[in-house]
């Protein structure tokens, strides 16, 4: 191992260097075949059951254009405020690796289907910064790779390694953004922020699962320093397997002060791409990589050009939803939040969570209340992204047993240790742990008389008009209860039983 | 029985039509013909087991009353550069040597929907990279008129098989001339379509933008009658066109009406009949130009100025794409695998099993290609190639508005002796001059008997080329030229090929049902 790398402190850092930021940000369209074939686009799965055999890149097999992923990501560089061409090509990307059947990709290299346009992020103290974006572009996946016998689970030093084609012609677009400059100290967060801004655009398409967890997008991040004052760019590295926006804003922080503490001593910065490692919160060098890197494109000839008739692109641009900056307007409106609540939740990243378990049912203040509270706090003990815990179907669920007074705030939390742990739904951990708040009266009041009993004295000072004093009888009824039971309703029971 | 084997495929059709002679009477007398003399010729790399069951198939459903295509129950031999469920198909390749495809080609689907009788597999050089198919890594096709010259390529395979009788029909693919060539130099008829009349699907790519599959004959109604078989618009292969074709076989039918040449204006490329070319192989396109003037067509001179680069652009082209087209041919899912020795990276894997699977031709060209892609070599070697493929296609199209037709000699020189070019590369490629623009241009190509050179009493080919999509203009113009020798010379070509001795392996063969 590496020894630890030096930092320099990141405050000091913005001090002597402009950091410049850009991202390459995979999405995986929900298409329901691959990008060239008929095979399922399904995640999971069997390995190798998912594939046809153009997927295998079988000698004589041929791609063919899945229209739909063509409308996906025009809808995309609409979305984007790209320009769409008129005309776009494939190309292919020629590389030998186990993961890519055919060794090459097919990809669109130099004739994009969207380019230049921007996307309005909002930044955590709500002002906007326009990322410029240079182009959305088609391709395929490529399989996934498992080593086995290694220490690392990387290709070095393991044994043998296994392939799994069903990820192979997954439909992909990639956005990749101009340099952008000008973020500075804020450089992370708006990393961040950009990447979930098109996370809730594709969701909002409805082009995409666009779960970072599941690898439905996926970012690289290019950082980059330069002294202050100097024109010329720095030499950026790109750091890869960002899987939360989390991860995004510590992985830029974190090659900031790599990269500033190396220049600052007269180094240089290696042109490479870099490992992102949760656990550790570090980077790794991977492969170097230079402008020289020769894949050898050339237009793909087994495809036709991409040419979208200006019908259909009118057509998709009248039916994209409203952007992002202009649903929070709504929602803010709609939910009736104030100011620093609606900030709170955006700040989160949990928008998207609130907006689909309110449409499951739930009342914005209580999905508001449990996104922020609860589940934020878990997500935070736990170092992932809260909207990875739970579904918004099952908190919305969730919810109504407490509004329907079938479990207890108190018990609810416990529900909800149950669902992130996978016991099933919240009413099947319910079921599996026994934990429906008991509403039988009867079984209340048995308990109340038998406390009342052994506690002659309390009864008096009911009585007496102590109401205070019924506390000690309702904890000893929560407690026979094993606190299953509404402490309310135990109250007024208790009160109910005094004046008999 | 030997009869049948003469038959052309449109004469065998209908006597199995009538009920005269039976699929497994023609199925059986063309496998004991590839029995009896295949062991010289070496057209075939694969003889399909099924082939006699495939032809009693057909007649019970002929027996039955089943309505089936025109050519149902004519067996076919099939370029082994196409996929075939149940039979190997290597592309003449080591690196797929025994590779059974899990599909058909939807060209071999077609043939097999058809009711035609798959024969088996014919040799060719090793991913369609050649013009004598000694390039095959099975060893060469030996050529019927004269065991010891090339029978062409790459397609030697199915050209010789039709110019043996082991078969009336077959299927081929030409990327630069690999049917027409061959059927120069075999006496035999040759299509190569425009490009997206047949689907590409399930053909081993050799270079997806020039690559084309198309009809071998013994005539011009044969290749026609395939064709019409084969054509059509395919969902699985993107380039494949959306045309509705006419019937080629009445294209060719009405090339036999009297007059049918009268006022036909016909090309003759100057860039395609030049100083190089064989003194006979001139002498007979000279006699062939004096008898459609006979026959009353217009012939005028014309050039065609790009096409004095069109082969070099070809061969930046194509190895380009082959280099990419054959990058999947790792190991890794199919196919050869070599582990050097003590075991290996996978890296190391993908380069020992390329390193002895591809014959040398083979990675000459993934070399060329892989060069001529790279950065900073890309504008000067294949983006200067594709400016030359808009100038050749510029070209035709300015000569197509000036004539109906235009021909050359199929190829410069008749059959040459086996190993005289192996060595030689350049030698090699010039073989190709002829056919190469059509490709370029994603024309169609017709290539047909001319008669036999004075030097050495091989056969000459001459070849038609019509605009894209007029493939039904080189069918009946062919089919009119094609009559019009045969009369003059009072005989077929292909009658006229020396008889092979049949080896002692057939009368064996023979006495067994």
């Amino acid at each position: 191992m590496a020894a630890r790398p030096e930092l320099m402190d990141y405050d000091k850092a913005l001090e002597m260097f402009e950091p410049v930021v850009g991202f390459e940000v995979h999405v995986e369209l929900s298409t329901a075949t691959k990008m060239f074939s008929d095979a399922p686009n399904e995640f999971g799965g069997e390995p190798n059951t998912n594939i046809t055999p153009v997927d295998l890149g079988l000698p004589g097999s041929l791609p063919v254009v899945n229209g739909q992923a063509v409308k996906y990501a025009i809808s995309l560089g609409l979305a984007l405020g790209c320009s769409i061409a008129p005309t776009s090509r494939f190309a292919r990307k020629n590389y030998f690796y186990p993961d890519l059947a055919k060794n090459y990709q097919i990809s669109q290299s130099d004739e994009p289907i969207a380019f230049e346009g921007s996307v309005e992020v909002e930044m955590p103290d709500g002002t906007l910064f326009t990322v410029p974006v240079e182009r959305a572009h088609m391709e395929e996946d490529a399989g996934k790779l498992t080593h086995v016998g290694g220490s690392t689970g990387r290709i070095q030093g393991a044994e043998y390694s296994l392939v799994d084609y069903n990820r192979a012609g997954v439909p992909l677009v990639e956005i990749v953004t101009h340099p952008i400059i000008g973020a500075e100290a804020l450089a992370p967060e708006l990393g961040a922020a950009y990447v979930e801004t098109i996370r809730d655009i594709v969701r909002g398409l409805g082009i995409s699962e666009a779960r970072m967890e599941r690898g439905n997008l996926r970012c690289d991040a290019n950082i980059s320093l330069r002294p202050r004052g100097q024109e010329k760019l720095g030499t950026r590295t790109e750091t890869k397997n960002v899987n939360s926006f989390r991860a995004v804003e510590r992985a830029i922080r974190y090659e900031i002060q790599r990269q500033a503490a190396i220049l600052a001593k007269g180094g240089t910065i290696t042109q490479e791409t870099r490992h992102w490692h949760e656990d550790t919160g570090r980077t790794s060098a991977g492969r170097p990589k230079s402008d020289a890197d020769d894949y050898r494109y050339f237009p793909e000839p087994d495809l036709l050009p991409v040419e979208p008739s200006l019908e259909l692109i009118q057509e998709l641009r009248a039916a994209l939803p409203e952007s992002p900056a202009v649903m929070r307007r709504r929602l803010k409106a709609q939910w009736g939040f104030t100011d620093l609540e609606f900030q709170d939740v955006k700040n989160a990243g949990l928008l998207t969570e609130i907006v689909e378990t309110v449409a499951a049912g739930s009342t914005p203040a209580s999905a508001r209340k449990w996104w922020t509270g609860e589940i934020a706090r878990l997500a935070n003990a736990a170092e992932v992204d809260a909207s990875s815990l739970v579904e918004p179907s099952q908190l919305a669920e969730l919810i109504a047993l407490i509004d329907s007074g079938e479990l207890t705030d108190r018990l609810a939390r416990q529900v909800l240790e149950g669902v992130i742990a996978g016991e099933g739904t919240p009413a099947e951990v319910v079921e599996k742990r026994g934990l429906k708040v008991v509403s039988d009266d009867g079984a209340l009041i048995a308990a109340i008389d038998e406390a009342l009993a052994s506690q002659p004295d309390v009864l008096e000072k009911i009585r007496d008009g102590k109401v205070q004093a019924a506390g000690a009888v309702i904890g000893a009824v929560m407690k026979a209860m094993k606190g299953q039971a509404d402490a309310a309703r135990v109250r007024e029971l208790v009160l109910e039983r005094a004046q008999a | 029985m030997t009869d049948l084997i003469h038959l052309s495929a449109a004469d065998l059709a209908s006597k199995l039509q009538s009920r005269e002679v039976s699929s497994v009477e023609a199925t059986k007398a063309h496998l004991d013909r590839i029995a009896g003399v295949d062991g010289d010729v070496h057209a075939f790399l694969h003889v399909n087991a099924g082939a006699l069951a495939t032809a009693k198939s057909i007649d019970e459903r002929r027996a039955a009353g089943e309505t089936l295509g025109e050519l149902a129950g004519v067996p076919i031999a099939v370029k082994d550069v196409l996929c075939t469920i149940g039979m190997p198909s290597t592309s003449g390749s080591k690196i797929l040597e025994g590779w059974i495809p899990p599909y058909d080609a939807t060209a071999v689907a077609k043939v097999r929907a058809a009711g035609l009788v798959p024969l088996g597999k014919t040799n060719m050089d090793e991913f369609a990279m050649g013009s004598s198919t000694e390039f095959s890594a099975y060893g060469p096709t030996h050529n019927p008129w004269n065991l010891d010259r090339i029978p062409g390529g790459s397609g030697g395979g199915s050209a010789a098989a039709v110019a043996a009788f082991e078969a009336p029909l077959a299927l081929g693919s030409d990327t630069g001339g690999s049917i027409r060539q061959p059927g120069a130099v075999t006496g035999t008829v040759g299509v190569k379509p425009t490009y997206g009349s047949v689907s590409r699907y399930g053909a081993i790519a050799l270079a997806s933008s020039l690559d084309q599959i198309g009809p071998v004959s013994r005539t011009v109604l044969d290749s026609a009658l395939l064709h019409d078989v084969i054509k059509g618009h395919d969902p699985r292969d993107s380039t494949s066109l959306r045309d509705e074709w006419p019937s080629f076989a009445d294209a060719a039918r009405a090339g036999l009406a009297p007059g049918s040449l009268q006022g036909v204006k016909v090309g003759i490329v100057r860039e395609l009949n030049g100083d190089g070319f064989q003194a006979g192989v001139k002498a007979r396109f000279a006699d062939a130009v004096a008898l459609l003037t006979a026959a009353g067509a217009e012939i005028v001179e014309v050039s065609a100025p790009s096409f004095e680069y069109a082969i070099s652009a070809y061969y930046l082209i194509l190895p380009a794409e082959a280099s990419s087209n054959l990058a999947k041919f790792d190991s890794v899912r199919f196919g050869l695998r070599v582990t050097p020795e003590g075991g290996g990276t996978v890296e190391q894997v993908m380069a020992a099993t390329r390193e002895q699977g591809f014959g040398p031709e083979v990675k000459r060209r993934i070399i060329l290609g892989t060069y001529a892609l790279s950065a900073g070599y890309y504008d000067a070697y294949y983006g200067s190639a594709q400016k030359v493929r808009t100038l050749v296609q510029r070209d035709f199209s300015r000569l197509f508005d000036e004539v109906d037709v235009l021909i050359s000699p199929s190829a410069p020189t008749t059959a040459f002796p086996i190993g005289e070019k192996i060595d030689d590369p350049l030698a090699m490629y010039l073989n190709d001059l002829t056919t190469i623009p059509a490709n370029l241009a994603g024309i169609p190509g017709l290539s047909l008997p001319m008669g036999l050179a004075d030097e050495d009493g091989l056969p000459t080919g001459i070849q038609l080329m019509a605009p894209a999509r007029e493939d039904a203009r080189l069918y009946t113009y062919g089919a009119a030229l094609e009559q019009l020798f045969e009369s003059t010379w009072g005989h077929t070509l292909i009658s006229k090929a020396p008889s092979l001795s049949v080896s002692e392996q057939s009368a064996a063969t023979e006495g067994v049902v």
